[in-house]
Parts: structure tokens; sequence; C-alpha cells
């Protein structure tokens, strides 16, 4: 008895876990903000992946330690802004999600942003924990693999979200802005 | 099926069945029993790196069959947020367990085939709600590794046959009900022969856009004669999921992809394993 009493209790609780989405009842069925990601920023706020909603997005996957394609991937979001009007960059905003969550820290992605000089108030560093960061890379289609040296390899995707969540956008294209997106800002 | 109306009482009631059977006169399995698998090494297909040659697997639990439609329905049930009806197109194609009798409800003669047409998002649902994962790739292949006798089969060329036989057959043919093919090494069921298995680290299966040098996995993207270091034709059967897994988004289903979990071991078992031969 006591052992049914114990499963009851068991299966109540499971049934009252979190439901598998916070997205707002509207978010279309493509959203990936029906995607529930506890997230950190460079601040040590904690967030969703829905932070910038209303808004369109440009998402991207890095690490904070990656010598070569992390640095042209900041600097090709920089190109794609400066692209853009001053009105689109008005709305425009940018999350950065790292797949390193051992050693992007909030206090290491604060020190990123300030080495790269980027604007805080548009942009978001962020890191979530192993299997967050696995869901993540899994609604934006990017493969990332962590190598035996603590290194990672990953496809260098920015992705654009309509203000619902949405890809509108996708870009494999680093070091000038691609145009596909660029259109799509319009 | 019953309404879910009442969700935790009815998702309750549907899990233990009658207090008797929780009792322990007959027991309802929600899910399948779950195998400790020691830890060991092993040289894998898709090495961790260029020049890494062997793989190290800690020592964790594995479920012995893929979860039946049975299982499953049971989820949906409890979390009727996965029903076919209401699951979010990104979470799911429109695939999604779309063989079943309606949202609810499976056919009967279903209840013991692997359930299919689900996606990585809901298998990994699945094994979350059961406090479990889906295997990484370096486990499952470890395991599927294993002959009847041995921890690595592979250079036995009787088992090597064996399996390249089930992939040579036609998928139309029904789906075989789970735990019918015989145990390995480990005391596993149906890793060759039933079912393609989803993989935790699905999104590790392959490398294809970074700028960096990543000889294996781009090699791999060109799947065919010299894929990876193929110099081990027994190994044909492995890389053929690799390929298969590296092609599927984690949204989509299709009528052979299932799964089965895995678990962690605490630290306490982690330290009475006993390293393979």
């Amino acid at each position: 008895m006591n052992l049914f009493v114990k499963l009851l209790l068991c299966s109540a609780v499971a049934c009252f876990a979190e439901p598998a989405s916070q997205a707002a009842p509207s978010d279309p069925p493509e959203s990936i903000y029906h995607l529930q990601a506890r997230l950190t920023n460079q601040a040590g706020q904690v967030h969703g992946l829905d932070v910038y909603r209303g808004q369109p997005v440009l998402i991207t996957m890095f690490y904070g330690r990656c010598p070569m394609t992390c640095p042209l991937l900041i600097d090709t979001l920089k190109t794609i802004e400066r692209h853009t009007s001053a009105e689109q960059r008005a709305r425009l905003r940018v999350l950065m999600i790292s797949v390193d969550p051992e050693n992007d820290t909030p206090a290491a992605l604060h020190r990123l942003a300030k080495q790269r000089r980027i604007d805080l108030t548009r942009w978001t560093l962020a890191r979530a924990d192993e299997k967050t960061v696995r869901k993540i890379a899994a609604v934006l289609g990017i493969r990332y693999r962590k190598l035996p040296n603590g290194a990672y390899n990953h496809s260098s995707v920015i992705t654009l979200l309509d203000q619902n969540g949405v890809v509108v956008a996708r870009s494999s294209e680093i070091g000038k802005a691609d145009q596909a997106i660029l259109m799509q800002l319009k | 099926m019953r309404s879910i109306a009442l969700p935790s009482i009815a998702a309750s009631l549907l899990l233990l069945g009658s207090p008797a059977e929780a009792a322990g006169t007959h027991v309802v399995s929600d899910a399948p029993l779950q195998i400790t698998i020691p830890a060991g090494e092993f040289a894998s297909v898709l090495p961790p790196a260029p020049g890494v040659k062997t793989v190290r697997v800690a020592a964790f639990r594995l479920d012995h069959t893929p979860v039946t439609n049975e299982q499953f329905a049971r989820f949906v049930a409890r979390h009727p947020e996965w029903r076919r009806d209401r699951v979010p197109r990104v979470f799911a194609d429109d695939g999604y367990l779309s063989h079943w009798k309606s949202a609810t409800e499976i056919e009967p003669g279903q209840r013991n085939q692997p359930v299919v047409h689900v996606s990585w998002f809901a298998a990994s649902a699945y094994c979350e709600a059961r406090g479990a994962r889906l295997p990484t790739w370096h486990e499952w292949e470890y395991v599927a590794a294993a002959s009847a006798t041995e921890p690595d089969g592979r250079k036995d060329e009787q088992w090597r046959q064996n399996i390249l036989a089930w992939y040579s057959k036609s998928a139309r043919q029904p789906l075989p009900v789970v735990g019918k093919t015989p145990v390995n090494y480990y005391g596993v069921h149906d890793l060759h022969g039933v079912v393609w298995e989803w993989v935790d680290d699905l999104s590790a299966m392959l490398v294809s856009n970074d700028n960096r040098q990543q000889s294996e996995p781009d090699t791999l993207r060109y799947c065919g004669p010299g894929a990876l270091s193929m110099e081990e034709k027994e190994n044909y059967a492995t890389l053929m999921r690799i390929a298969m897994l590296s092609s599927m988004q984690a949204n989509y289903t299709s009528k052979t992809m299932g799964f089965r979990c895995a678990s962690d071991l605490g630290p306490k078992q982690e330290r009475i394993h006993e390293p393979l031969r």
C-alpha cells in the first residue's frame, strides 16, 4: 500500500511538471519560442529564448574561446547591422548563445562583450545548461561537437527570427551581409 | 482509451492499472527495463577528433528494448502537449504518430511494436519524463558493438553477416514486436534488426559548415566509397546509422525511426564497475 501511495505521488508530480512550452497561445506552430529554455545573460539575468519577443532577432551559437570563426561571426553580425537603415537597426536585436556553458560564465561573456565593443542595449550574450544548448541547437538546425581538447566544432549559422520567433532567413555566409537576411529585414 | 479531462488522476490510474497490480501481482510496465552497462573503451567509427582512436564510455543504464507504442501512449496521456493534434510543428513534423488510430489511441496490433514516427524532441521528452535521457551516439555504438558472447563482436564474420542481412531487408515489412531478437553480451535486445534509434547528441553527428579543419565529419558528408577511415568494412552497418542520423533534423519523423532511453549511474555505482577485457 505504501508503495502504491509513493507511486501515485510520484506520477502526480510528473503530471504537474512544467509543460514543454511556455509560448504565448498565439505563437505560430513553427515558432522556436515554444521551446522552454532557461538562459543566463552576460549580466547574470535569467530569461527565456524569447527575450526579444516582438522584435526581429538575429540568433546564433558560438563559444567565447573560439579562435577563428566566432570573432568572424561577431563581425558578420555587425556587418549586417551596418547594412540596415537607422530605423531597422533600432528594432533589430541580436542573441548569441554559447555552446560552451563550462567556460562561458556570465563574467566571461561580459568580458567578451566589452572587448568586442558590443552594444548591450541591443545585443545579448547568453549561456544555458548542456541539455538546453542541445535543444536550442536542434530548433536552429545547428550542429556542434565538443573536441577532446575542449574546443568545439560548430556550424556557423545566423538565423533571423520574426517577432513571433519564426525562422524567416538563415545564412552560413561569414564575412559579409547575406542578401537573404537583408531582404527580410526590409 | 480513457479521457484525459482529469490529467493527474487519470494518468496515475493509467500508469498503475489497479492498486492490486502495484502491489505486485501484475505491474503494467510503463517503460522498458534498464540494464547496467559497465564502463569501457572501444574504437568508434566516429572518433571524437582526428587522430583519436578510442572512446571511453562511463558506466550507464540502457533500456533493454526500444520504447513501444503502448509505453509512448501512456506518456502522451500524461503529457497531452505531445498529442499529434497539439504538438507544435517546431517539435514534430506532420508524420508524428501518424500511424496511430487517433491522437490518443493505438491499434491493438501496435501495442508491443517499437514506437516510430516520433521526433527527437518527442523522444527526448519521453525520456526526461522518466528521469532519463536518450543515449549518446558513443553509448549506443558501444553497446551495439557487442555480439551474443563478446563485448566487441565486430570482427566476428557471422555476426556481421546477420546484421547486414537485416539492413538489406525491405522496410515495407511490418515492424516486429520488441524483445524478440536474441540479447547481446550485455543483455540488451533489438539494437540491430528492428528500428533506427535517436541519440541524444544528434546535433553532434555532423559538423557541416564550420570553416576549420574537420576531415572526418567532412568525408562523412560524402558518405559512400571512402567514407571515414573505412578500412573496416564490418562497420558498414554502423556507418549507415550515422548517415541516417546525420540526415535527420530534430523535428523529423520516420516510419523506421524509434528510440530507447538511457540513465546515468550514481557515483557510488560507477566506482564498482569492472573493466572490460
